[in-house]
């Protein structure tokens, strides 16, 4: 069993490596930048910041689950997957917050605006970063009780955020993300391809992580039974 | 609901409860069973998880596995009715110090629903030897009295069962014999006790039953009158050495 | 009077009383709140014509650190001498722990806000006829605050580094609660009709129920060792 589970681990590795390969060549190589966009060559960032964002909002969406489930049933590996997902989770958000800041100076020509995804983003960022602050400075009885209900009251509330700063910004004129509408087939293939590979990329760090959290934990089980 | 506890359940009922701090497992399986008018005392080096057992008992901690009952009252599924029948001390003396002993336990009083409140205050502050000192703010207490006027808070509802965590904890000579008195004077020989300590020579004393916990498993359990007294600081070590 | 509010009310007659003996909690967070608005009054200078830009934010950054400060206190102070043990040994559910602390806070937070609020309108020279509509912005924010305050205080009571974790986790929830204080203070400032307001009162409305109500379900989770 535990080989087979190796096994798995290789083939998706091996898939997600050439799809990411592959994506990379179509970003750079092969799709044209797209013509209405006034961005120019840093339109292309799309095909990573959106698969980064959906990867994030996956993750976190299962940390919430997992989080609802463990105070439920108190399975340790619920607080694994939650916490495991966490991590990749921020991991993500922070790669779709550097590349949205990279792609935002040349589309809205300032790096930073108090857009809404945005700065729900950043809020649930702040969020988890206590999170992870809770896990290490709680005693360990109740650490994995602090965090489940730090992730639900985060997740409840990212969604007032993001409500709130709606109707703050619709006060004010804001630039809005201009990718509406109809995909060029060769734009729509990229994203595609792209998406596929991140998702893939979060469904084996997930795998990888859990595990090592999990064999962590028996160690410290087995240390404990040696002394 | 009182209907629910016939009279043949027992007043502690633990069964293979375990106690896990994260990946740190504190208990490892505790099966004890306790009547009214049983006495158990625990022994234990630091770390044994004595303290832990004692707040699983009581409903503040739970268990990770296993199940604890107080008088037919299973500790998940009704603590609220469980936790009306403990009464603890603990290290700490779990009183405001910004209070009067009077406005503490008055405040208890109204957490448990005690009837005929201020009889009871009355009385017990009598008994505890602290009548003067009722409407004195704790904080200007001496640590023996606050220990004494920590007992009457655990005996303010007349609890079935009692738990004392290291009750002799900073009291001297003096002090430990009060609180022996003081117990009996309350009636601790009607109640289901169990009461942790370090000190052998005080813990052999009072109490029906010995047991000796380490690391996290109870390692020895046998009824005061068969302990050898001489002997017991043996056995103990033999015990708490044995499992290291 | 049921049980569960009888039980509440002891609870909070308890904190009042020990409140009222050491004026700890008051002392600290409105002298804190006062200086809060002092410096602000330094650092941005308000003007006769930027007062009603200005003023909102300095009102409400003073009342949520405010927040901090004495949520902080709640908990702290129940966890010294093994207190919270006690009140977890009481035959009561744990929502009525939660609802007694959450009661205790606000009177606390409205205390502050009560005396705070006047000098702020004296200092800055605010309109008066605006005072009953802010009043109102903040009795109902205050609830937000308190309601997600009681809870973190709780948890950040558990923790090491206390201090420093419930400023961490309580800024960023309540910062949709804040952004609607704040705008709706401003329009207030600025004469706006009750009308204007509504759609701010609706955030501030949806994040007091939503987190009274998780909150508490969740209190449980967090006393649980």
């Amino acid at each position: 069993m535990k080989r087979n589970s190796y096994s798995w681990d290789a083939v998706l590795m091996a898939a997600s490596f050439f799809l990411l390969a592959g994506a990379l060549y179509l970003v750079f190589m092969w799709v044209p930048t797209s013509a209405t966009s006034l961005e120019g060559i840093a339109q292309r960032i799309f095909y990573f910041h959106v698969p980064l964002w959906w990867v994030a909002f996956l993750a976190y969406a299962v940390t919430f689950i997992s989080s609802l489930v463990y105070l439920a049933r108190r399975g340790a590996s619920w607080d694994n997957l939650a916490c495991s997902a966490a991590e990749i989770g921020t991991v993500f958000v922070t790669l779709g917050l550097i590349t949205g800041i990279i792609w935002a100076k040349p589309a809205w020509s300032v790096w930073w605006t108090w857009d809404p995804r945005l700065t729900t983003a950043l809020v649930l960022w702040f969020i988890y970063i206590g999170y992870f602050l809770v896990r290490a400075y709680a005693p360990a009885a109740q650490a994995r009780n602090f965090a489940a209900v730090i992730s639900i009251i985060g997740t409840v509330d990212s969604f007032i955020v993001f409500m709130a700063i709606r109707w703050w910004r619709t006060q004010h004129p804001s630039p809005v993300v201009g990718t509406g509408g109809g995909l060029a087939p060769e734009m729509l293939f990229t994203f595609m391809v792209s998406l596929a590979a991140f998702t893939l990329l979060f469904v084996l760090l997930m795998r990888l992580r859990t595990t090592l959290r999990a064999t962590q934990e028996q160690v410290t089980a087995l240390r404990q039974a040696e002394e | 609901m009182a209907t629910e506890t016939t009279p043949s359940t027992l007043a502690i009922e633990v069964e293979a409860v375990t106690k896990a701090f994260g990946p740190r497992l504190v208990l490892k399986g505790i099966d004890l069973a306790l009547d009214r008018g049983d006495f158990l005392v625990l022994f234990g080096p630091n770390g044994a998880g004595k303290t832990t057992l004692i707040r699983i008992l009581s409903t503040i901690s739970r268990p990770t596995t296993g199940r604890v009952s107080i008088a037919g009252f299973d500790a998940k599924r009704k603590p609220v009715e469980a936790r009306r029948l403990i009464g603890m001390v603990s290290h700490d003396t779990m009183l405001y110090r910004d209070l009067t002993a009077y406005e503490n336990l008055r405040f208890l009083g109204k957490m448990y629903d005690v009837p005929e409140l201020e009889e009871r205050i009355h009385s017990l502050m009598t008994r505890v030897g602290l009548a003067p000192n009722l409407h004195q703010r704790v904080g200007t207490f001496s640590h023996g009295m606050m220990k004494r006027l920590s007992i009457a808070r655990a005996f303010l509802h007349d609890p079935p069962v009692l738990l004392l965590d290291e009750p002799e904890t900073g009291l001297d000579q003096q002090g430990i014999w009060m609180l022996t008195e003081t117990l009996h004077a309350l009636g601790s020989e009607k109640k289901a006790v169990v009461m942790t300590t370090h000190s052998l020579e005080h813990g052999l004393r009072g109490g029906t039953r010995i047991a000796i916990l380490a690391r996290g498993k109870i390692v020895y359990q046998e009824a005061t009158r068969h302990v050898d007294r001489g002997r017991f600081s043996e056995i103990y070590r033999e015990c708490t050495e044995a499992t290291r | 009077m049921t049980q569960f509010s009888r039980k509440v009310l002891a609870l909070v007659w308890k904190d009042m009383l020990s409140e009222a003996r050491t004026k700890d909690i008051f002392t600290s967070v409105f002298v804190f709140a006062l200086l809060t608005v002092l410096i602000f009054s330094f650092a941005l200078e308000p003007g006769s014509e930027t007062t009603s830009l200005v003023a909102p934010g300095m009102l409400w950054v003073a009342f949520t650190f405010a927040g901090v400060l004495g949520f902080g206190r709640s908990f702290v102070l129940e966890k010294e001498h093994g207190c919270l043990d006690g009140l977890m040994l009481c035959p009561v559910e744990r929502e009525v722990i939660y609802w007694g602390k959450a009661i205790g806070n606000l009177v606390f937070m409205l205390m502050v806000e009560v005396v705070v609020l006047p000098i702020f309108y004296l200092l800055l020279n605010l309109p008066l006829d605006s005072l009953p509509q802010v009043v109102l912005i903040v009795l109902l924010t205050t609830i937000g605050f308190v309601s997600v305050g009681t809870l973190f205080s709780a948890l950040a009571a558990n923790t090491r580094a206390r201090d420093v974790m419930l400023p961490i986790l309580f800024l960023p929830v309540v910062v949709p609660l804040v952004i609607a204080a704040v705008k709706s203070t401003g329009l207030i400032l600025q004469g706006s009709p009750w009308a204007d307001l509504w759609s701010w009162l609706q955030i501030i409305l949806a994040f007091d129920v939503i987190f009274l109500v998780i909150s508490s379900l969740v209190f449980p989770f967090v006393l649980e060792g």
